[in-house]
């Protein structure tokens, strides 16, 4: 069995990266990486640590067509003879995993968050997150996209023999006009910590202590949906049933009170930390630490905990 | 004479200018965002005891309203499709109501996304669409796989998670996430969207929408032969968390101490 994984490493290899290649490591078989966006091949070889056996790599490729990359991974695939491809669960694979999906008629699991059962099905999140589902694919080949966060990265190997890709390539459709990259944010759905607040801070003038705490953290800032829909914080950091889903390792909540559609958005969360005046507020119930109090008064005593936490111990 | 000519251009030119859309938006229902979650059948199925169906929030709020107003704006016709039985014609009346001009139902049970995705696709070539929306993901399968496979299907190029969506002659302009940011593309029509948050804002249907929405074409039509890939073998709820541990809000060094070597997460 031969497990294709498939890696946009413009911005170097973040821990998404190394998660996919350990998760079809850990199917067995050999692995094939193929990567678009950079010719680091020094840094690509690492992969072979992770599981690879094989990096071939296309630069002139982007993420921005979705068409033009499915057809470079469609056969490098055919080529490798891939029964299994593998993406990371992000923006790149949400737009590409499905169209391979009709290209090779190949079941995909979208979102998975373990490794196959011993009957072949695995595990997703459904509804939102409020339950999981195990999906079995029928057809003879198989798609699986990875929620990022679901695994950790193991090395098991050395570095692997990293080569170019050597085909047609086909024109891309989609002609980018402008791109614009928050500097030096943490993108929310790879966060290992997330700090987040809701209506209780009052205001968007307030949220001076959640970036703080979040800096101090090294962590990712989040929202609940008023607090989005108000315009107080941006879209994409509204968290819950219609926003983002995460699953961090730590998920700090000031001043939201926990409605069902929010706890949706993070009950993956491997531990939760609530903040909130009212001893009453849904949230406690999902919680593992409970502080009843006064963000205003808690947050900036946690910041100063955590700096002094990071000073006595690093 | 002069004056003559100058009606007759006047007359014209927004005539001209007006690049009618045919847009087709999809839609899926989910359970009511408050639905509790529940499994029958040895945990095989969703309970759909008490469950309330909404037009999936996506497809309703973003694809659709979006299409709307492009219509309001460059004129066209939008239609509905949706891939379910009689029963879903509630929802179907309802993104009628909101103001597409016509709907089809493709009469079959939406089993997984590419028995679904393949059904639309097969409707959406032989109509002549210029553009398809869907919305980014539905709230119960949340696997965000039907847009792509539509756009795979027709041989056309796809642009995912927009949160803008301009149109100008045959060149639509979108806003889209990337990993980490944002990006403004372009893309000549016919195109596949999924839409996000940020493209258009919920309409509440009025009653003269909803009188309207009763006498507007519903086409079924019969599904063609397609094979699913995927199937749901058994559901599960998540464990119920152990009780919350309360800390004193004046001592946060405990919590800090209780995140390092009890949770071990910092």
């Amino acid at each position: 069995m031969s497990t294709l994984v498939y890696i946009n490493s413009n911005n170097g290899l973040n821990k998404a990266a190394l998660e996919v290649v350990t998760y079809s490591k850990n199917l067995g078989g050999n692995v094939t990486v193929i990567a678009t966006g950079s010719s680091n091949q020094e840094l690509l070889a690492t992969l072979g640590q992770y599981g690879a056996s094989k990096v071939i790599f296309e630069a002139s490729v982007t993420a921005d067509d979705a068409q033009q990359l499915t057809e470079l991974i469609a056969t490098v695939a055919q080529a490798e003879n891939a029964a299994t491809i593998v993406f990371s669960h992000d923006v790149v694979a949400k737009a590409i995993a499905p169209r391979l999906s009709v290209k090779l008629k190949a079941g995909l699991v979208s979102g998975a968050i373990e490794a196959p059962n011993a009957d072949g099905s695995i595990k997703v999140n459904v509804f939102s997150g409020k339950a999981f589902g195990s999906v079995k694919v029928t057809s003879d080949k198989k798609i699986i996209s990875l929620l990022p966060n679901s695994i950790q990265p193991s090395i098991s190997g050395s570095n692997c023999s990293v080569e170019a890709f050597n085909g047609t390539l086909t024109t891309s459709k989609i002609k980018v006009i402008s791109t614009k990259k928050p500097e030096g944010a943490i993108p929310l759905p790879e966060a290992e910590l997330v700090v987040s607040a809701g209506r209780g801070l009052k205001g968007p003038e307030n949220w001076g202590m959640v970036e703080d705490l979040a800096a101090a953290l090294g962590a990712a800032t989040a929202c609940s949906r008023p607090v989005a829909d108000i315009g107080w914080r941006p879209h994409h950091e509204h968290v819950g049933q219609t926003g983002v889903a995460i699953r961090p390792n730590l998920y700090i909540a000031a001043g939201i009170s926990g409605a069902i559609q929010h706890l949706a958005g993070v009950n993956g969360s491997k531990v939760i930390v609530v903040i909130n005046t009212d001893a009453e507020a849904p949230f406690f119930k999902a919680a593992d630490y409970g502080i009843i109090g006064d963000a205003f008064e808690v947050l900036p005593k946690l910041t100063a905990a955590v700096k002094k936490f990071k000073a006595e111990n690093h | 004479m002069n004056i003559l000519v100058g009606i007759f251009v006047l007359n014209l030119q927004p005539i001209e200018k007006k690049s009618k859309m045919k847009i087709l938006v999809c839609i899926s229902k989910s359970p009511d965002t408050t639905s509790k979650i529940a499994f029958t059948d040895n945990n095989t199925k969703f309970d759909e005891n008490g469950v309330q169906y909404i037009v999936n929030p996506y497809d309703e709020w973003y694809a659709l309203v979006r299409a709307l107003e492009l219509k309001e704006t460059i004129g066209g016709n939008v239609t509905i499709v949706t891939v379910g039985n009689a029963a879903d014609e509630a929802i179907i009346r309802k993104a009628l109501a909101i103001g597409a001009d016509e709907a089809v139902r493709i009469d079959a049970d939406p089993t997984d996304a590419y028995y679904t995705a393949m059904q639309i696709a097969d409707y959406a070539k032989s109509n002549g669409f210029d553009l398809v929306l869907t919305g980014k993901e539905t709230i119960n399968y949340n696997g965000s796989q039907v847009g792509g496979m539509i756009a795979e299907a027709m041989d056309l190029p796809f642009v995912s998670l927009a949160t803008k969506l301009d149109a100008a002659g045959t060149t639509l302009t979108l806003e889209r996430e990337i990993v980490g940011g944002v990006q403004v593309v372009e893309v000549q029509t016919p195109a596949v969207i999924s839409c996000a948050k940020g493209m258009a804002e919920q309409r509440i249907p009025n009653m003269r929408g909803i009188m309207a929405a009763r006498t507007k074409p519903l086409q079924v039509i019969a599904p063609v032969a397609v094979e699913t890939l995927t199937t749901y073998t058994t559901y599960t709820m998540p464990n119920a968390k152990s009780a919350c541990k309360l800390i004193d809000p004046s001592n946060m060094d405990e919590l800090v101490e209780l995140l390092h070597n009890e949770a071990k997460v910092i």
